[in-house]
């Protein structure tokens, strides 16, 4: 037993062998690229994830090489194992791309549709799986489901109409917190996350669910509508911390610390978890020790604007005309916007309008 | 050498007639086709009494719009800076407070809204970005202005009048 039996799958005509008891997803995603379908719910970082958003549906068109019938329903990849001589469809099958659509559609449903407000755009893998199945737009004619507003901490701000019910967060506080303090009520369309009583979130590596959250239902308090998530650079930072790797990755704008999230991986999960001091109160750029640049996927909107292996150009200007040029305007002292002395990152939550009067005056 | 095209003329480099030696028809020919010019239309219109009619796609000053009570609709997504080629387009988000609903459609809005005109270049990105239905570009001409500063426009000045207050008045 000391070698471990291998099987061999074919994904969209690409044969990879994997261990016995991968699931499909990961083969998927172990080949990498278009095939691997798109998961809302599972999380390779939390055991209990995945089988809730149907969004990886593939069509198992061979069983295996002893039961070669095919599987009569598309079955969810992230909760499959993989048998030896499989044959799976993703996007290769008109029937799988189909239902994705059908399944994206379906979690629109009572998603509000509040990009322009959301915090999460830009990085919301609802709107990139909504963009690349052409459902951006709405069928939805009734009212949607709506919850009233709780408050569940300084540092946590809860959207429940943004939810669509993945249960990564609830898994995350299950594994990574002794004692986990919100879950989900109800049940069917009445389900949301709540914390029951309206307590606060006050574990310290709870910050995570925000990473965790593929919408904008859990997002970060303290960088509420500061600014949208491709004005800042992701920069990949480390600190030392006494309680998580201290490896982390800082939005930046300037000298601003707008925002700390956990590393990212290529499939959007979470690389270490870090802990709440990191991702709330270091605001500073004294603070990390920064790494460089995060690798960011070129066809994502954090991207834009953001060049790399940028060359200086000579300034040739002031040796043309003998003098240094001269500034005809200089816009801080014309426009409100981005002043220097005023640091939106440091006010504490979201700004609001006394905010912007005391710095008028 | 070979000619490239046809139309080439030969100058005519022959001596003056009597009739062109005089002068005179010609500058009668001339004077005539000086009055003949009173009577067709002026290519030139009064303005600014007068104004030409704009196209129906033509891009002018922006402005930000109003729903039917008044409320502002731009939430400062950033997408019409994100769309803006010059850059021209600044912004800071707030968000609204209880008893702020009167002023603010949605839950975030622009607490600073900037256009720097010196920089746009009235494309009308920004307009088709919007999905708000927050930026318009109107038929206004940018007006003109010996200072720099007075090109950066606030969102007070880019803001269309209140629907209600305007009827009081």
């Amino acid at each position: 037993m000391s070698e471990i039996q291998k099987f061999k799958v074919t994904i969209d005509n690409i044969s990879i062998e994997v261990p016995a008891g991968t699931t499909i997803l990961n083969a998927a995603r172990m080949i990498g690229g278009e095939v691997t379908p798109p998961a809302m719910c599972y999380y390779s970082k939390l055991k209990e994830s995945g089988g809730k958003c149907r969004t990886c549906l593939v069509e198992v068109s061979k069983g295996s090489e002893k039961d070669p019938r095919p599987m009569p329903k598309l079955v969810a990849s992230c909760r499959t194992t993989v048998m030896d001589g499989m044959e799976v469809k993703n996007i290769t099958s008109e029937k799988v791309v189909d239902a994705r659509k059908g399944v994206v559609e379906m979690l629109l449903i009572n998603h509000p549709l509040d990009c322009p407000v959301c915090d999460q755009a830009g990085e919301c893998h609802l709107q990139d799986l909504s963009y690349e199945h052409g459902t951006e737009g709405t069928r939805y004619e009734f009212e949607r489901r709506t919850f009233e507003k709780e408050d569940i901490g300084p540092y946590i701000s809860l959207h429940m109409t943004r939810c669509i019910l993945c249960y990564r967060c609830v898994n995350t506080a299950k594994e990574l917190t002794d004692k986990r303090e919100h879950g989900i009520l109800e049940r069917g369309d009445h389900s949301e996350i709540s914390t029951l009583l309206g307590k606060s979130l006050d574990n310290e590596f709870i910050g995570n669910v925000i990473d965790v959250c593929p919408v904008g239902a859990l997002t970060d308090k303290t960088f509420r509508f500061k600014n949208r998530v491709w004005f800042t650079k992701p920069v990949d930072v480390h600190r030392d911390c006494p309680t998580c790797s201290g490896k982390a990755r800082a939005w930046m704008r300037g000298d601003e610390v707008f925002r700390v999230t956990a590393r990212k991986d290529q499939w959007g999960e979470v690389e270490e978890w870090i802990c709440n001091d990191c991702r709330f109160h270091k605001k500073e750029a004294a603070d990390w020790v920064v790494e460089g640049p995060s690798k960011i996927d070129r066809r994502s909107v954090i991207s834009q604007g953001h060049y790399v292996d940028t060359k200086d150009t000579q300034v040739l200007i002031d040796k043309v005309i003998g003098k240094q040029p001269r500034f005809t305007l200089d816009i801080h002292s014309v426009s409100d916007v981005n002043k220097p002395e005023v640091e939106l990152s440091r006010i504490q939550g979201p700004a609001h309008s006394d905010d912007f009067k005391a710095t008028q005056e | 050498m070979q000619k490239l095209t046809n139309r080439s003329v030969q100058v005519d480099r022959s001596p003056m007639t009597f009739g062109e030696k005089i002068y005179l028809p010609a500058i009668a020919k001339g004077l005539g086709i000086t009055l003949s010019h009173i009577f067709k239309k002026k290519a030139t219109v009064n303005y600014p009494e007068e104004k030409r009619p704009f196209s129906p796609v033509f891009r002018g000053l922006h402005v930000l719009n109003r729903d039917e009570e008044g409320r502002e609709r731009c939430t400062a997504c950033g997408l019409c800076a994100l769309a803006c080629p010059a850059e021209a387009i600044t912004m800071e988000a707030a968000e609204r407070k209880p008893g702020e609903e009167n002023l603010y459609r949605e839950e975030k809005y622009a607490a600073k809204y900037e256009i720097n005109m010196l920089r746009c270049i009235f494309c009308g990105y920004c307009e088709e970005a919007c999905p708000k239905d927050a930026v318009y570009l109107s038929e206004t001409i940018m007006p003109a202005s010996y200072k720099r500063k007075e090109f950066i426009y606030k969102k007070e000045d880019l803001l269309i009048p209140h629907p209600k207050k305007q009827e009081t008045k």
